[in-house]
């Protein structure tokens, strides 16, 4: 299972990637494994401000359905419109084409909740 | 099971046969739409296939081959009562008096199908210790859906709108958290003991003066009786909630228990699995709600309801010398749920079925759907895992999880193995809470000899997973098509037919 | 014993030594506090011939047969080819579930996936789903996936709109906690096209919904001025058909401008039977795919390379998603979708624009008659397509002195419009004979003229 190094988790199994004030949120190549073939993803709009941990969007499977919750609170400055039409890159190339949000952090001190890949490791099992 | 196999090709969509003005001529010809109307509001193009009359009977005879049915083999879907569907039901409902009646026709010219609605609202009151029916809604959840609207308008005619929680057990049916949710309900879901049923520990746990409704089943969707209902009940009351009684297992209970002596305020049938109105491919249903005297102003409108006509309302089944009237008038009710009175079709099978059985055929009906359920519970019993080894209702479960440690065989596979040697699969990967859940309900109509065939079919099964586990996986093979690529459906769903080019 | 049960006595006895119990009742044991107390009162056990007996007897005391009727509003009478029957009434169609086992119920879902796109076809929306209860509760739960779509909580409703159907929406609504505000109806028969306008543009509406043909019979599309505010305001425009046999004539609710279609398809072959079942349909654009709710069925391919149907999106419905799902929708109203994609496969393009220029030709026969008499007169002016709203007088006394003389000629406006209480509701479909519309007029002389004497 793939969980690099140089990205925080949640405990829902999100990543986020901080790179000055934006910080980049997926879903980790577990949650993915574990949803099965993804069809469609429901995404916050941008302009919307959201808190950590909120609930901000849905990703649907084919038999499941799963909310989506932001590791990080602030506001969607961008979303990843490609995955309409290529769901399956969620499954492909979760940390990667398989992106979702962007936020600009209201307070990046946030990061402290979130874990390392070695704490992220412990949990990421059935 | 030959029909249904792979050597006839499925026939062109409809849309891809035929050819203009082939059609066969049912009325005489029109004069021209623009007679009558100003060009602007008619329709340029009318992009439907015109078929012969023959070739439209051979497509969906043709169809009507790749579909299973009660009819062509045994159908053990759990928490469905697939239970054979009487001819004669279909017969009396397409009786002309009957299938021409309009809904507007006035009162004292449709006195038969009134009669029809009373005799069946009255009937289904007696068996579920209910105070009145209403015949409205269209189908189990759609009674639902009603009966939380009833709730929501009672409480808040009692000034107690601060009620926003609905309880409902982790093996409810997945209606009750999403009807709850279409009435504003907070749903608080409430786990199971380690016997498969509702704690009163628990539940009191989540009680209290915003408890609004308890959804519950009797018999759970384990197939258990939930033995402690009477404390349930009395507990929910005692903070001033509703007890709601989802009758899709009302099969086990007929002439046994009653959802009113239970403790239930509220409840719902499905005419469609106990009562042997034909599912029909998935509808029409039809859900009767049923309420205790306290919130019978409350029902949907409208309502059948006897003119005294001097004489005093005995409220009695059989309706012979009473007259009867529609009544919209009740300031109380949430109002109409559907376009018209009730699936009026269905209301005539249903009544037509409990002619055939008198109290005492309905109780015998519960008596046989259970011990059918044992008997295979026991059989299934000796090469699944049965998670609740006790005695069942109208239904039990079985768990392929050991099987899929050992094998790699799923509870999916097995279902789709069944398919291929003639019976409808079980209901899988449902209650939630049993890994590789199969759960079967066999219904009384089923003989003996029908459960033993399946129930070595299933041994067959599992023994096969154990020796050449790739088999079962591989199923079904002798079926006009084999396992679908679902992702793909979903991903780039293909919804409609096109005209292409 | 029970009806319908194979068990003989040795049988029994044989499956309870099995499960190790005694008895049936030992089987079934209660505690005796929640046992029944007292027999239950249900209808007597009757045999077979005399249980069809009995509901014959019922079934006559049914009376409207006798009558020439005018009846309509909702719901209509017109011819159905006996194949239709014969077809949908097959055990296989008949006594299937939901084609949750895709391998074994290919058939019914190719017909399903027929049905939609009929509706597809003829209403010019781009996705349809696999049916719902009926045309109001259509209704209601199309509002709702404006309501979703939009995230505002306030509907706006043509007065037009089936008085029923808005009743409907308005019991739904009641569990939402939305708002609903109604537009007038115009002199001519049509939504008033200001007062659509002033609304819009006053308040946030995730919806406005009209009928067209409307309750009146009037064909009412939402018309450029409207479909503007509409477009400003971001509100969703929704159409009701609650007479599908009108779309093989008029344009579809696409062509003006509807992003939501709901209706009603009984005309399509299905029985009145006082009302039910029936079917509802609901169709929309591709934008609101995601939020449709009910079955959907979809084309796929199987394991062995070909083409195959299949129960899809089932991610939004209730059995997965269970309180977040957009609907509670379980059971579709598949066999009587069934019996609509029959009839229509039957009829085809030719047979159905015959069907509707009929009901133009009739319902103009109709109304040409019944405005022959003194005293009687068509309440609107706008162009209709097989109802009328005819002004008698007192609407309720007329229709009882019409029954008195065998006629049923349309349902009193009264019941739903106070204003309109002068009028009734009468319609003419293919099957209205020129002797049926000869009695009612003649009738109409009788009591229109002794109205007129009290």
């Amino acid at each position: 299972m793939n969980i690099p190094s140089d990205l925080l988790y949640s405990k829902e199994h999100e990543w986020a990637k901080i790179e000055g004030d934006i910080a980049t949120i997926g879903i980790t190549d577990f949650a993915q494994g574990s949803l099965g073939d993804i069809t469609f993803v429901e995404l916050p709009k941008v302009g919307a401000k959201v808190e950590q941990f909120a609930n901000v969007g849905v990703i649907e499977s084919v038999k499941t359905v799963s909310d989506l919750y932001t590791p990080l609170g602030g506001e969607i400055v961008e979303v990843n419109s490609a995955i309409d039409a290529d769901p399956a890159a969620l499954n492909n190339d979760p940390y990667g084409a398989g992106w979702l949000i962007k936020i600009k952090l209201a307070e990046p001190a946030q990061a402290k909740a979130l874990l390392d890949a070695a704490a992220y490791t412990g949990i990421a099992h059935d | 099971m030959s029909q249904l196999s792979a050597d006839r090709p499925a026939p062109a969509l409809i849309f891809e046969t035929g050819a203009p003005g082939r059609a066969t001529e049912y009325v005489e010809r029109s004069r021209p739409h623009g007679e009558f109307l100003p060009p602007e509001l008619l329709r340029s193009d009318l992009p439907l296939p015109d078929n012969s009359e023959l070739d439209v009977v051979r497509h969906f005879t043709q169809l009507s081959h790749r579909t299973f049915g009660i009819d062509l083999g045994f159908y053990p879907l759990g928490s469905c009562t697939m239970k054979y569907n009487p001819r004669v039901n279909d017969a009396i409902a397409n009786l002309p008096g009957f299938r021409d009646l309009h809904p507007y026709a006035p009162d004292e010219l449709a006195q038969g199908s009134l009669a029809v609605m009373y005799e069946l609202e009255r009937s289904l009151s007696s068996i579920f210790g209910m105070a009145a029916f209403s015949l409205n809604p269209s189908a189990g959840a759609h009674a639902e859906l009603a009966a939380l609207l009833v709730a929501k308008k009672y409480f808040k005619d009692r000034g107690e709108s601060k009620r926003t929680k609905v309880i409902v057990p982790d093996t409810a049916h997945g209606t009750n958290p999403a009807s709850a949710a279409m009435c504003g309900f907070k749903v608080i879901s409430l786990p199971s003991d380690a016997r498969g049923r509702v704690s009163v520990e628990e539940i009191e746990k989540v009680l209290g003066d915003d408890t609004a409704v308890c959804m519950m089943t009797n018999p759970n969707t384990l197939g258990l009786f939930e033995d402690r209902i009477a404390e349930i009940a009395a507990a929910v009351h005692r903070v001033g909630g509703l007890m709601y009684y989802d009758g899709a297992n009302a099969n086990a209970i007929m002439g046994n228990v009653r959802p009113g002596d239970m403790g239930f305020d509220l409840m719902h049938l499905n005419t469609h699995k106990t009562f042997t109105i034909p599912h029909g491919g998935g509808g029409a249903g039809h859900g009767p709600l049923g309420v205790a005297a306290h919130l019978v102003d409350y029902l949907p409108t409208p309502v059948v309801r006897a003119i005294p006509d001097g004489k005093p309302d005995v409220r009695r089944a059989p309706s012979d010398g009473m007259r009867f009237e529609l009544d919209f008038d009740r300031p109380k009710s949430i109002g109409p749920m559907r376009s018209f009175w009730s699936n009026f079709a269905h209301a005539v099978r249903a009544l037509s079925y409990l002619y055939a059985n008198g109290a005492e055929g309905l109780t015998s009906v519960s008596q046989l759907a259970v011990l059918n359920a044992n008997y295979l519970r026991v059989g299934v019993s000796e090469f699944l895992t049965t998670p609740y080894p006790e005695i069942c209702r109208h239904e039990f479960v079985a768990s392929a999880q050991e099987l899929k440690k050992e094998t790699g065989v799923r509870a999916l596979d097995i279902a789709k193995a069944l398919l291929d040697r003639g019976f409808m699969a079980p209901t899988v990967y449902f209650p939630l809470i049993v890994p590789e859940c199969l759960m079967m309900e066999p219904t009384e109509t089923e003989s003996k000899e029908t459960l033993d065939l399946f129930i070595e079919a299933l041994r067959e099964i599992v023994e096969t997973a154990k020796r050449d586990p790739q088999s079962v996986m591989a199923a079904p093979v002798k079926t006009v098509v084999g396992r679908i690529d679902e992702t793909r459906a979903a991903r780039q769903p293909d919804l409609r037919w096109r005209q292409s080019g | 014993m029970g009806a319908y049960t194979p068990h003989t006595p040795q049988e029994i006895s044989q499956m309870l030594e099995r499960i190790g119990v005694g008895s049936l009742e030992e089987l079934l044991a209660v505690s005796p506090e929640i046992a029944p107390k007292a027999p239950l009162d249900v209808v007597p056990a009757l045999p077979e011939y005399q249980i069809e007996r009995r509901m014959k007897a019922l079934a006559a005391r049914n009376r409207a047969d006798e009558y020439a009727s005018f009846l309509g509003a909702g719901a209509y009478r017109h011819y159905a080819p006996p194949a239709i029957a014969a077809l949908a009434m097959r055990g296989e169609f008949l006594t299937a579930y939901t084609p949750y086992q895709a391998e074994v119920s290919q058939g019914y879902l190719q017909a399903i996936y027929e049905w939609q796109s009929y509706i597809c076809l003829l209403t010019g929306m781009e996705i349809a789903n696999a049916s719902v209860y009926d045309g109001a509760t259509a209704l209601a739960e199309g509002s709702i996936m404006a309501i979703n779509a939009t995230g505002r909580a306030r509907l706006l409703v043509s007065r037009a709109v089936d008085p029923r159907y808005r009743a409907v929406l308005h019991t739904y609504c009641g569990g939402l906690d939305i708002e609903i505000d109604e537009i007038a109806v115009g002199a001519d028969g049509r939504t008033d096209g200001d007062s659509a306008i002033a609304a819009i543009e006053a308040k946030k509406y995730a919806a406005v919904i009209v009928q067209s043909p409307n309750f009146f019979g009037v064909i009412d599309e939402i018309d450029a001025r409207i479909r503007a505010a509409i477009e400003t305001s971001g509100t969703v425009p929704i159409a009701v058909i609650s007479e599908a046999i009108s779309l093989g004539a008029l344009r579809p609710p696409a062509e003006w401008g509807a992003q939501i279609v709901v209706g009603e398809a009984q005309s399509f072959g299905v029985a009145l039977a006082y009302g039910g079942p029936y079917v509802g349909f609901i169709a929309s654009t591709a934008e609101h795919m995601r939020r449709i709710p009910g079955r959907l069925v979809g084309r796929s391919v199987d394991n062995r390379g070909g083409e195959a149907y299949t129960l899809t999106l089932q991610a939004r419905e209730q059995h997965i998603r269970r309180e977040k799902a957009s609907s509670n929708i379980c059971t579709n109203q598949a066999h009587c979708a069934l019996i609509a994609t029959i009839y229509l496969a039957l009829v085809g393009a030719s047979g159905l624009r015959d069907v509707a220029g009929l009901n133009l030709e009739r319902s103009r026969e109709l109304a040409t008659a019944v405005t022959s008499v003194p005293g009687v007169s068509l309440r609107f002016e706008a162009p209709f397509f097989n109802e009328i709203v005819v002004r008698v007088g007192n609407a309720a006394e007329v229709l009882a002195g019409l029954q008195q003389r065998g006629v049923l000629a349309g349902v009193d406006l009264g019941r739903f419009y106070p204003e309109y209480a002068d009028s009734i509701l009468m319609a003419a479909t293919e099957l209205t004979t020129t002797g049926e519309i000869a009695k009612l007029t003649a009738a109409l002389r009788e009591v229109v003229h002794v109205a007129a004497l009290r």
